[in-house]
């Protein structure tokens, strides 16, 4: 049994246009250290798939950065390893148009799928997060004889109106009967597709032929929805920590989460089975002077604090001033913070210079978000 | 493929370190954790990478298995090359003969063929057991304006301290005139960092004559050099006036670790021009807790800190439970400490877990000495070690049949 990986790295991008102004959904940075593309790939490489595509769109630059030869997951191989697809302007795209959907997004690296001589293919997307084993996911797959699973987590909601989120019904077999996108009211148990699947290589192939042939563009709502009844497609029930990143207040709690929330943050990066692998940076550890005081914060290497760091994210290289506060922020690497400065509800994205005394404040339903390099 | 290099480094790291007690029981010494994240070997590699020198050898005999995954291909020091790159050179067998490194000058002999491979006119000879950084291309500059045959690296010590020392005396120019080991009575206090240019022809015939004679310690200190100022050989000595530190005994040690704490740190490991380079693994951020102190400290990725941390360095994946105080302590790689332990002036080696309560050291002011804790114990809650004591298995054992007094 062997087993390829497709990454989709940014099919959502319009969903965060602040952090995906100029880096793709994938290499958006996310907990000090990571970026998000880091949960898809670290799942699939800890789950023992070496062979890893990676489909890009626009503003990869960043990505291509992160990933490098793909070493720091093991995926520099000889033998698979990891291979960027670069966009393909096809006749399937829309004219000009790259892919807007992820069935144009395979569309238009369908060369390429020709090429994967694996059984299965494991798909996923970059904007949701979780730490799940595929192995099992895989193994439940083959032992269904379905054509293809989607991984779903089961949440409870009262009357809410969900986004970037497809709603999957499954009978008390598992098997999918119906899929909604976006529901205004949902309430009750909903499994909520996680945006991973394992599909059989050559049905993959046939679906796609198929779809191709009867003019789909959306491979949830087309290939997968229409063809309920003629396939099997089956859910996998994934009990673990997810989320789905569709806006930037949902992208600023996710982080927050990770500080309130003890078992979010050890199930989701501190698995020792399962640990979440990035491109290994040179830095040096991160030095706390006499003056600093820190509470309840994630801190990346490299740092240099000298003022107070409560409940927030700080990545490599940040550097705080003395009698700086910073309060419930994300400071992006190489965040340079002058003295008394303060800081509260405040996204800082690479390289933002804050001098001294200047005093930010946004609000956690609306947290400010500072450009790439800016002075403030 | 072997392209013509004009210098190739030879990196001596077999050193067994025996002051350095439990810390080098199954590590050699250049593989002795440093700083938070490096290792003592990673000062002279990333030297010799932002020098611009890519091919080196490292010569490695005592306990090589950690030292030798470390080094693996080279990468982290961008050492993984086609031609050059990071060699670890192990001793061999022969056609005739087997034979361990006999000494420094021996173990260079003895990989004579590795250096004759990339026909350098230059050979920098380094130990892997000083923390420092050196740019070795201004010394090359140097052996070759002086057109010198052998170049020794020295840096100024203290007078009273020279007697420790390899002592240079030298005319005004550099030039060497004598070398005295360990002198009662020093000269000067130009001590030897134990880092040698050789013209390669010149090294290679003073390495074959060094071996053909039976009396000899087959040392470059003590036989080598001093055979080459015997004949008449232009050496000189290069003074270097940066930071440098031999690291040999646990005090030492944990001193240069000190070093590197601090707003303008002695020796500044964040200087982005002058990078040190060192393996490291994808650790999850540091967690600091709703409780945690941290004053003058470095900490690494992978921590969970819900104490007290002073004036410390604390390597990656360390735990610091609730209520616990660590002062003037140096701790390594996954160490877990418990709640409300206390540790002060000590060294804990990796993987060693310091149950709940626990006490180890005694503040430095009052302390006898430095408390060194070796790696993969179990330090029992309620335990007290007294200051200055090395602690491995069989001292837990004795301490656990004396019912932990």
């Amino acid at each position: 049994m062997t087993v390829s990986g497709i990454i989709f790295s940014n099919l959502h991008d319009k969903n965060i246009p602040e952090l995906t102004r100029q880096r793709t959904m994938a290499s958006v940075p996310f907990a000090c250290r990571y970026r998000l593309i880091d949960f898809a790939l670290s799942n699939m490489v800890n789950s023992g798939i070496t062979d890893v595509r990676v489909i890009t769109h626009n503003n990869y630059r960043s990505l291509m950065d992160h990933l490098g030869s793909g070493k720091d997951w093991d995926l520099a191989r000889r033998s698979g390893g990891l291979k960027i697809l670069p966009p393909f302007v096809s006749s399937y795209s829309g004219g000009e148009n790259l892919y807007r959907s992820r069935l144009e997004a395979l569309f238009g690296v369908i060369s390429s799928i020709q090429h994967i001589h694996s059984d299965y293919i494991v798909m996923s997307d970059c904007d949701s997060i979780c730490n799940i084993d595929l192995k099992d996911m895989v193994n439940k797959h083959i032992e269904s004889g379905a054509t293809l699973t989607l991984g779903v987590k089961d949440t409870v909601f009262e009357d809410r109106h969900l986004k970037n989120v497809n709603v999957i019904y499954a009978d008390k077999d598992g098997n999918v009967t119906d899929i909604e996108r976006d529901p205004r009211h949902a309430t009750g148990v909903k499994s909520l597709g996680l945006n991973v699947m394992v599909v059989n290589t050559n049905e993959l192939k046939s679906l796609l032929n198929d779809a191709s042939a009867h003019g789909y563009s959306s491979f949830i709502n087309d290939v997968v929805r229409r063809n309920v009844g003629k396939y099997v497609f089956k859910v996998y029930r994934y009990d673990g920590v997810f989320r789905n990143i569709y806006s930037m207040k949902e992208y600023y709690d996710c982080n927050m989460q990770l500080l309130r929330d003890e078992r979010f943050r050890k199930e989701l990066i501190g698995n020792p089975l399962r640990p979440i692998l990035t491109k290994v940076h040179n830095s040096a550890p991160t030095k706390y002077s006499d003056g600093a005081v820190v509470k309840n914060s994630l801190i990346a290497d490299g740092c240099i604090i000298k003022g107070t760091v409560e409940n927030s994210i700080i990545f490599r290289g940040v550097k705080i001033g003395r009698g700086t506060v910073v309060k419930n922020s994300i400071l992006f690497q190489d965040t340079y913070t002058g003295e008394n400065v303060f800081l509260n509800c405040v996204i800082t994205d690479k390289d933002a210079l804050i001098q001294d005394g200047r005093m930010l404040s946004g609000h956690e339903t609306l947290p400010f978000y500072i450009e790439k390099g800016q002075i403030v | 493929m072997f392209n013509k290099k004009e210098c190739v480094v030879m990196l001596l790291a077999g050193g067994q370190g025996s002051r350095l007690y439990t810390l080098t029981e199954k590590t050699a010494k250049p593989a002795v954790p440093f700083g938070g994240k490096y290792r003592i070997i990673d000062f002279p590699l990333s030297n010799c990478v932002n020098s611009g020198f890519d091919t080196v050898g490292v010569l490695t005999q005592y306990q090589p298995l950690v030292l030798n995954e470390y080094i693996g291909n080279g990468q982290p020091w961008d050492l993984d090359r086609a031609s050059g790159g990071a060699v670890v050179l192990p001793p061999y067998q022969r056609s005739k003969s087997a034979d361990w490194y006999r000494g420094t000058a021996n173990a260079i002999y003895q990989n004579i063929n590795f250096i004759e491979r990339y026909d350098p006119d230059y050979v920098l000879v380094l130990s892997g057991d000083h923390i420092y950084k050196m740019n070795y291309r201004l010394m090359l500059d140097f052996h070759k304006e002086k057109n010198a045959d052998c170049t020794i690296a020295v840096i100024d010590v203290p007078l009273e301290e020279a007697s420790r020392f390899g002592i240079m005396n030298t005319r005004e120019d550099g030039e060497i005139y004598e070398f005295e080991e360990k002198p009662k009575r020093p000269k000067s206090t130009k001590a030897s960092m134990g880092i040698y240019i050789f013209g390669r022809k010149k090294l290679v015939e003073y390495l074959k004559a060094d071996e053909a004679d039976p009396s000899s310690a087959k040392d470059f200190g003590k036989n080598v050099i001093p055979a080459m100022l015997a004949a008449g050989e232009k050496m000189y000595a290069y003074e270097f006036t940066g930071y440098w530190k031999d690291v040999g005994t646990i005090k030492s040690l944990w001193e240069a670790n000190m070093d590197t704490l601090g707003e303008h740190p002695v020796l500044d490991l964040y200087d982005r021009d002058w990078r040190i380079y060192s393996r490291t693994q994808a650790n999850p951020p540091q967690f600091i807790g709703e409780d945690a102190k941290l004053t003058n400290s470095v900490v690494s990725e992978g921590c969970e800190i819900h104490g007290t941390v002073e004036n410390s360095v604390l390597f990656g994946g360390v735990y610091v439970g609730h209520g616990a105080m660590i002062r003037d302590s140096v701790i390594m790689n996954g160490v877990r400490i418990g709640d409300k332990a206390s540790i002060d002036y000590s060294f804990i080696d990796e993987d060693t877990v310091i149950e709940k309560g626990s006490r180890i050291g005694d503040e430095k002011e009052k302390a006898a000495g430095i408390t060194l804790i070796g790696s993969d114990l179990t330090i029992k809650k309620e335990y007290s070690i007294p200051t200055g004591d090395m602690v491995n298995q069989a001292y837990i054992d004795d301490l656990a049949k004396k019912g932990g007094k």
